[in-house]
């Protein structure tokens, strides 16, 4: 098989090439390798120069910069990371090496993974395959983009308030956030420890099922992690007779692009016809979310964040003094938006405004979860649009942050709440000013440990929706 | 100037720093340390490394059940971690994993001194400043030393029950004595496995308001702190009895200067931020964790002092050191053990007086170096209790137990120094004795009690101390009456 044959099979069919020796572990390394170096989005930020003998059952995977890999550069976007070689390997990457799943590379991101969009990357931003002066959504920016551009089959990311499942909608992917504790965080680079939480980017439902499967399960390395129990096995599913679906009305008419509602409602439209029921639901604090996000997880990135000072590895700027060395090294290493964050959580956690900010949005997001509940007692799955528009133009909204807050309003209710949600590609819709058409994102939410019936479900929408993915002018 | 006099009473309460001896640090598998090369015990994890978390010691978490039952504290059903905030190189996360609102046990009481409460936390690094100043102000280089970093520490807060230095050095060496018996911290004041600070306040005599308090921290020993106390009452009873108002800060005392000095106020102007540990679950102890820590508990010092005193009848010094100090409450239990039909008030003489003065007197010996053992000293106490030999003899055998680890049996049969308890071999001494002396034999017959002490004497010397003085006074006063 040539390379192109290789680049065009899924992460299931280059399996069972590879198991009945069809094709050999270095072959498939090599299509891989040889994609990924003709990458021209700024998706990666490490590919090797060469490589040992690896006995490969897979194709190598995309890990996003912020999961440490020893001995590789680990930056997590930013220049404080810059030079850095983890001593370890995160769990997460050690599981996919002891499945045969070598690394591919490291791909951009948001800095921290703060951000929608890419733009927040020390390294430069990343560019949306389906339109290049468009962004990928972000903080997975980077894995979204090689996925969808072909560069990679499959990728890893992290979701902390929708950085997996928005920037999938917007390069029309497959984006799925497990429940929080699925999948261990040892070795994730901290934004919000509550809220970060590991899941694959895919072309199809069936391969983010399959790196689930491999990377779920509790870690003793990991207190917070629980794994999915009953584990996670191939999805089937041709229909959804017997589901019922719930749409948050109220809730999205907080804005939604016009050609996005369009692409939901068709979705909807689509869900029935396979036999689901479509109701509608209430999340009456759900837009609240943004608000209580944007408490929670600065307070504890202030926190996770301090350690970088300069004292024991990355950047260090030589001052006269600690105190100045600290200074200097937190100014110069960190960007734009991270010291922002920085600075709205440690003001969050001030001695005085702690009850007034974080035990409140603490409050806010036990309500939230509460809503969930009370929705899950009647639908076996809530949808929404995955974002409120297609991807925007590079630099569109770098200078409002409130208004690239907004992108995660559908997204970060689920994260506070710790349930599953997957975004699927349902279809294309021209951007809110006109021009070629881009895709849109459905998302699809269940309650905790639900994964496999939202795959299941997700699977049967794959199948009828066709959804195509960008063919001829990327990778395959 | 041991009390702030009759105007003034002082307030002390303590914060006590026990560190763990578990056999790895709290949140990581690295091996705990004292005295190795700096850095050889670490981890991504201790080192504070992008993505590393924590995960709690188990062992970490029983020790502390076993603190909180030892001083009678309420265990919390779930307790959390928080993360306390600050920005240090000896603090790699630049937060401290700590207890703050949820500690694990509260309540208790140990001798009459209420506890606040007693939580679990981390250390930090030690650091190391170059330079003449040993401050990191004016330091040429500071290095750190990570080995310490994430060794397991309770810490034990008590109320403002203490009065007097005195009495912090008292409650304070029976505190490390209690944790020391539970077998879970070496307690060593100078390793700083056992960090002592001290909150002192004055108010007037009879107030029931709280007086501003000063911060004393740090002491390497009870004794120190003890005098460092001591001097702050004096210096905050001079403050307000002239009218003027002591000032909240952080002192240090200098144990060779015998002054105090304020720290950095700067230093201390913290705001923690104080987070709950998403990393982490609460700890919730299930009831066989709590029932393992009850029945693991050892007899206490503060209840073996009143065992030796009220059931033993020892004395109370005696019962207090061989409570407060474990290895003289080990040797004087194996003492027992070795020669059970010893009288225990007896043993105790033998070990916190004699021994302790022969050990003393010899080079400042520490009992545990010594090469007497509990069995030998048994054995010795035992030869007297028999009247095998005399207490002076005794004594003599206790100098080459000390000096040589002579055994006692041996020494009292090799030097001959065996009573004579053959009463017909006493009896000829005796009335020879009298025969040689007949100005005292003829004072004691004409009544002068006193003059019998010469007599006892010359048989003494006579039998070569190999006598019962008491069974020579008898002897005589028999002769000398009995005409
Ligand atoms: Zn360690």
């Amino acid at each position: 098989m040539d390379s192109g044959g290789i680049l065009g099979l899924t992460g299931a069919e280059t399996a069972g090439a590879l198991e009945s020796g069809e094709i050999a572990s270095d072959e498939v390394i090599g299509a891989w390798d040889r994609a990924a170096a003709s990458d021209d989005l700024n998706s990666w930020l490490w590919l090797p120069e060469a490589r040992e003998q690896e006995e490969a059952t897979g194709a190598p995977v995309a890990i996003k910069d912020i999961f440490c890999t020893e001995g590789i550069p680990t930056t997590a976007g930013s220049r404080i990371l810059e030079g850095y070689l983890p001593p370890y390997d995160s769990t997460a990457v050690a599981k996919l090496r002891a499945a045969g799943l070598p690394v591919l590379g490291k791909t951009n991101m948001d800095e921290f993974a703060m951000g929608s969009s890419n733009e927040n990357s020390a390294f430069g931003p990343v560019l949306n395959p389906w339109d290049r002066t468009r962004v990928p959504g972000g903080s997975s920016g980077g894995s979204a983009a090689c996925v969808a551009g072909g560069t990679a089959l499959w990728a890893l990311g992290t979701d902390t308030g929708g950085s997996i499942r928005q920037p999938a909608a917007l390069c029309g992917i497959v984006g799925l956030k497990p429940t929080y504790g699925a999948i261990s965080r040892f070795g994730m680079i901290a934004f919000a420890s509550s809220l970060d939480q590991c899941g694959p980017l895919t072309t199809n439902v069936t391969d983010a099922a399959m790196l689930l499967s491999i990377l779920e399960g509790r870690d003793p390395l990991d207190s917070t992690s629980t794994g999915i129990p009953g584990g996670i096995v191939p999805p089937e599913g041709e229909d959804l007779s017997g589901l019922t679906f719930g749409v948050p009305r109220s809730f999205l008419e907080k804005g939604v692009d016009p050609g996005v509602g369009d692409v939901f409602e068709r979705s909807l439209t689509e869900i029935e016809s396979l036999g689901g029921t479509v109701v509608e639901v209430e999340l009456p604090h759900a837009e609240l979310g943004i608000s209580a996000y944007y408490i929670l997880a600065p307070a504890e990135a202030s926190t996770n964040l301090s350690r970088y000072d300069g004292v024991r590895y990355g950047m260090r700027v030589e001052e006269r003094d600690l105190v100045e060395m600290y200074e200097q090294t937190r100014s110069l290493g960190f960007g734009r938006e991270v010291k922002r964050r920085i600075m709205l959580g440690t003001y969050a956690l001030s001695s005085g405004y702690y009850d007034a900010y974080y035990a409140r949005a603490q409050r806010v997001r036990t309500l939230i979860a509460r809503d969930f509940e009370t929705a899950f007692e009647q639908v076996d799955f809530v949808v929404t649009p995955t974002s409120p528009s297609v991807a925007f133009e590079i630099g569109e909204k770098v200078g409002d942050p409130w208004t690239m807050y907004l992108n995660d309003l559908f997204t970060v209710p689920m994260s506070l709440a710790g349930i599953p949600a997957i975004s699927i590609p349902a279809g294309l819709s021209e951007p809110a000013g006109g021009g070629p058409e881009l895709p849109v994102g459905l998302q699809l939410a269940a309650p905790a440990y639900g994964e496999q019936k939202l795959l299941n479900a997700s699977i049967a929408l794959e199948k009828s929706i066709g959804f195509e993915g960008r063919t001829g002018e990327v990778g395959r | 100037m041991n009390s702030p006099d009759a105007e003034f009473e002082a307030v002390i309460g303590l914060e006590i720093h026990v560190q763990l001896s578990t056999e790895t640090k709290m949140f990581c598998g690295c091996r705990l340390s004292f005295g190795d090369p700096p850095n050889t015990h670490t981890c991504p994890i201790c080192l504070g490394h992008p993505g590393v978390l924590p995960v709690p010691n188990r062992r970490a978490i029983e020790y502390a059940l076993l603190i909180a039952a030892a001083l009678g504290c309420e265990v919390a059903p779930s307790s959390i971690f928080h993360r306390k905030n600050y920005f240090y190189p000896d603090n790699p996360k630049a937060y401290q994993i700590s207890q703050f609102d949820v500690p694990i046990a509260s309540g208790g009481n140990l001798a009459g001194v209420r506890i606040h409460r007693a939580h679990l936390e981390e250390d930090a690094a030690k650091m190391i400043h170059v330079g003449t100043s040993g401050r990191i102000q004016g330091s040429d280089a500071s290095l750190v030393d990570f080995n310490r970093a994430g060794t397991p520490l309770v810490e034990i807060v008590t109320e403002p029950d203490l009065t007097s230095g005195a009495q912090v050095r008292e409650w304070g060496q029976l505190l490390r004595a209690t944790v020391r018996q539970l077998g879970v911290s070496d307690v060593n004041m100078e390793e700083g496995s056992l960090r002592c600070d001290a909150n002192v306040s004055i108010r007037p005599k009879g107030s029931d308001q709280l007086g501003t308090k000063t911060e004393m921290k740090n002491m390497n020993s009870f004794r120190f702190l003890e005098r460092g106390i001591e001097a702050e009452i004096e210096r905050q009873t001079g403050i307000l009895r002239n009218g003027g108002q002591v000032v909240q800060e952080t002192l240090h005392f200098d144990p060779a200067t015998g002054e105090l000095h304020p720290l950095r106020s700067k230093e201390e102007a913290h705001d923690y931020r104080y987070m709950p540990e998403p990393d982490l679950v609460p700890v919730a102890p299930d009831s066989g964790m709590l029932e393992a820590a009850a029945a693991a508990l050892p007899e206490l010092p503060e209840a073996r002092e009143a065992r030796y005193r009220d059931e033993l009848g020892i004395q109370e010094g005696a019962a207090r050191l061989m409570s407060v100090e474990t290895a003289w409450a080990e040797f004087f239990e194996g003492m027992l053990e070795s020669e059970p039909e010893i009288e225990p008030k007896v043993a105790a003489n033998w070990l916190t007086g004699e021994l302790a003065a022969e050990l003393r007197r010899q080079d400042d010996i520490s009992l545990g170096s010594s090469p007497v053992t509990p069995a030998n000293l048994a054995r010795l106490v035992g030869m007297v209790q028999a009247k095998r030999v005399s207490n002076a003899s005794a004594k003599d055998v206790l100098v080459k137990m000390v000096s040589e680890g002579a055994d006692p049996e041996q020494v009292v049969v090799g030097e001959g120094l065996e009573q004579i308890s053959d009463s017909g071999e006493l009896e000829s001494i005796v009335d020879a004795v009298i025969e040689a002396n007949p100005g005292p034999a003829g004072e004691v017959l004409g009544g002068n009690e006193k003059a019998i002490g010469a007599l006892v004497g010359a048989v003494m010397k006579e039998a070569g101390g190999r006598v019962d003085g008491g069974e020579v006074n008898r002897l005589l006063r028999e002769r000398l009456t009995a005409d």
